[in-house]
């Protein structure tokens, strides 16, 4: 702020040079700190770890941290767990949602109105996490993949049909009359015309669900449990709490660099369509 | 593949169309009395089916198991009224837990859309600079909840980073409990929590401005609007159908958040920062499922008598511009 008052006076438009400054340090400060911390912590033996801080490790032991981190934490495990459960509830999300969306944007009446805002209500509504699992018990699905992809599934099919209906009740039906004069089906249509055509929502969805499922927890913790389904958060915490008092800080903190480096990589190689894709659905 | 795919399809049906123009609706309304839907229902049951089983079917239960002794502890389960009730009644913790949830919830919302907005005025132009910037501060949105939460817990521990360059600062030694206070850890882990999705907020509100229309701005700069003036008369009413997004998924969000609660504070301290979901989870581990169960249902009826008035609220206020 004082940088602020002193380059003012100088410039006709101050807010040219104080606009990237102040983006350095607030960047700085927010960001740079918390993820120095991150990296330096990992590179520290567990007794300069103890106390976390952000000064430089005098002993380096990055390579010991990390590969001991990679197998208590068993990230490859992880990983296709996380993998096995999130992809399908995606393909699930989206291929059935946009079946639905399809028919709620196009038919009319009372009874599809009715059966779209009940499909709708998991917008608002939060999952009844605890008879989930006793439901689960009962069709015997507790523990395993189909269950946790059945839940992510429910959990999320609210907010592709939301989006999609309002995408397709913005398309000319113009397009699904004239292959339907081709002769083609309904199913032709919707894989052909729908589905193609819905691609923007799709991104936006897919990165949605993605950026909720694979960092959940909390269902995951009822769903799965922790075993050897467990995905990478659940194993991140078992990591943590692994012994009392959090002193592990090298591990943990290796570990929350290889488990995000994904994501991270993910969004650096697909970051405009993201970006698009976030803010396309958002605000409509 | 399957663009091109689509698009020979539709240049052919296109032209297909334009021979039959006088023909175009009538097939299909024959087609509908003949009972020949265009999208026939059962294009929508797979989703109906999994949405009712894994998610109203659960939330219909929620509204029995409350009312049973369900738990680890016997395999019969009978039902015993609303004694699961009145345990988190009269130990105070439903109570506590409405109280902390809501509050959790609104300083999010605040947080995170302060943030983003700030953010997002601060990054608008687009420049190089800017949109590096811009994903740079959408790393923590990358970032899972719970390592977030164990970030955070590390930096603020009393013993932690922050308090050591405070120290090293201030020049003697100095050990706030940051994540220790019974009034303000709630506030310091919403903060937390505003931090994690101010990038999502920051995007969501750069679309927004992006897309107001440029005469209306014109208008108020030829009027002799200056920025604040602009911002607060002009830009921040337009940007309202990006608000009402981000407050409601901000609300939404936070009132069924758990990792990063759990990651810094566990609940703590004193139960000062258990929401919901924190006591569901230790509750459930206890076995006492019954009774887990009748907070869940506490939960839903808080939505759904809270969080819906006030996105209709929000959407009314919108469409009211």
């Amino acid at each position: 702020m004082t940088t602020a008052t002193a380059f003012a006076p100088a410039h006709r438009r101050p807010l040219r040079w104080i606009q990237p400054l102040v983006v350095l340090i607030v960047a700085g400060v927010t960001i740079g700190i918390p993820l120095w911390l991150v990296a330096v912590t990992s590179f520290k033996p567990q007794s300069e770890a103890i106390k976390p801080n952000l000064s430089l490790p005098h002993h380096v032991q990055a390579a010991a941290n990390y590969k001991q981190s990679f197998d208590e934490g068993k990230i490859v495990q992880g990983f296709v767990n996380s993998l096995l459960v999130v992809a399908p509830s995606v393909v699930l999300v989206l291929l059935l949602g946009a079946g639905a969306a399809w028919v709620f944007a196009r038919r009319k009446g009372r009874l599809v109105n009715t059966l779209y805002a009940l499909s709708i209500s998991g917008l608002l509504l939060p999952p009844a996490v605890i008879t989930i699992v006793m439901e689960l018990r009962q069709l015997g699905l507790a523990g395993t993949r189909p269950g946790m992809i059945g839940v992510y599934a429910g959990m999320y099919l609210s907010t592709s049909i939301f989006f999609m209906t309002g995408f397709i009740r913005a398309l000319p039906e113009e397009l699904e009359e004239a292959a339907r004069m081709d002769g083609a089906g309904p199913i032709r249509v919707f894989f052909r015309i729908i589905l193609p055509l819905l691609r923007p929502v799709i991104a936006t969805a897919t990165i949605m669900v993605m950026l909720y499922a694979w960092s959940d927890i909390f269902y995951a913790f009822f769903v799965l449990g922790g075993g050897d389904k467990a995905t990478l958060p659940l194993n991140l915490y078992q990591v943590a709490n692994a012994q009392l008092y959090l002193n592990n800080w090298h591990l943990i903190f290796a570990y929350v660099v290889m488990m995000s480096l994904p994501m991270v990589l993910v969004f650096v190689i697909a970051q405009r369509r993201i970006v698009s894709g976030i803010t396309s659905g958002a605000v409509k | 593949m399957v663009d091109t795919a689509t698009m020979d399809a539709l240049d052919a049906t296109r032209a297909k169309s334009r021979e039959q123009d006088e023909a175009r609706v009538r097939p299909s309304r024959r087609d509908r009395l003949r009972g020949k839907a265009n999208q026939p229902w059962w294009f929508a049951l797979p989703a109906l089916a999994v949405f009712g089983v894994f998610f109203l079917l659960p939330n219909l239960l929620n509204f029995v198991y409350p009312f049973t002794d369900w738990s680890a502890f016997h395999s019969q389960i009978g039902f015993v009224g609303l004694s699961n009730f009145s345990t988190i009644l009269h130990d105070g913790s439903m109570a506590r837990d409405i109280r902390i949830t809501l509050e959790y919830a609104v300083l999010v919302a605040v947080f995170q859309n302060g943030f983003g907005l700030a953010l997002a005025l601060l990054l608008e132009r687009d420049t190089r600079f800017n949109r590096f910037f811009r994903a740079v501060f959408f790393l923590p949105v990358l970032i899972s909840a719970l390592a977030v939460g164990y970030i955070f817990r590390a930096l603020l521990a009393q013993d932690g980073a922050l308090n050591s360059v405070l120290s090293s600062l201030a020049g003697h030694h100095v050990d706030t409990p940051w994540l220790g206070s019974t009034t303000w850890t709630l506030v310091v882990v919403t903060l937390i929590h505003g931090w994690k999705w101010m990038g999502l907020a920051m995007l969501i509100y750069l679309a927004g401005l992006k897309s107001m229309p440029g005469d209306v701005l014109e208008a108020a700069r030829i009027d002799g609007a200056g920025w604040w003036r602009t911002f607060w008369s002009v830009r921040f009413p337009l940007l309202a159908p990006a608000v009402t997004f981000n407050v409601t998924t901000a609300l939404i969000g936070s009132m069924n958040t758990f990792d990063i609660v759990q990651a810094t504070t566990g609940g703590g301290p004193g139960g000062e920062t258990e929401v919901f979901n924190i006591y569901m989870f230790r509750i459930f581990g206890q076995g006492l499922y019954a009774q887990a169960s009748a907070m869940s249902l506490v939960l839903f009826l808080i939505v759904v008598v809270l969080a819906v008035p006030v996105i209709v609220g929000l959407r009314r206020r919108e469409n009211n511009q």
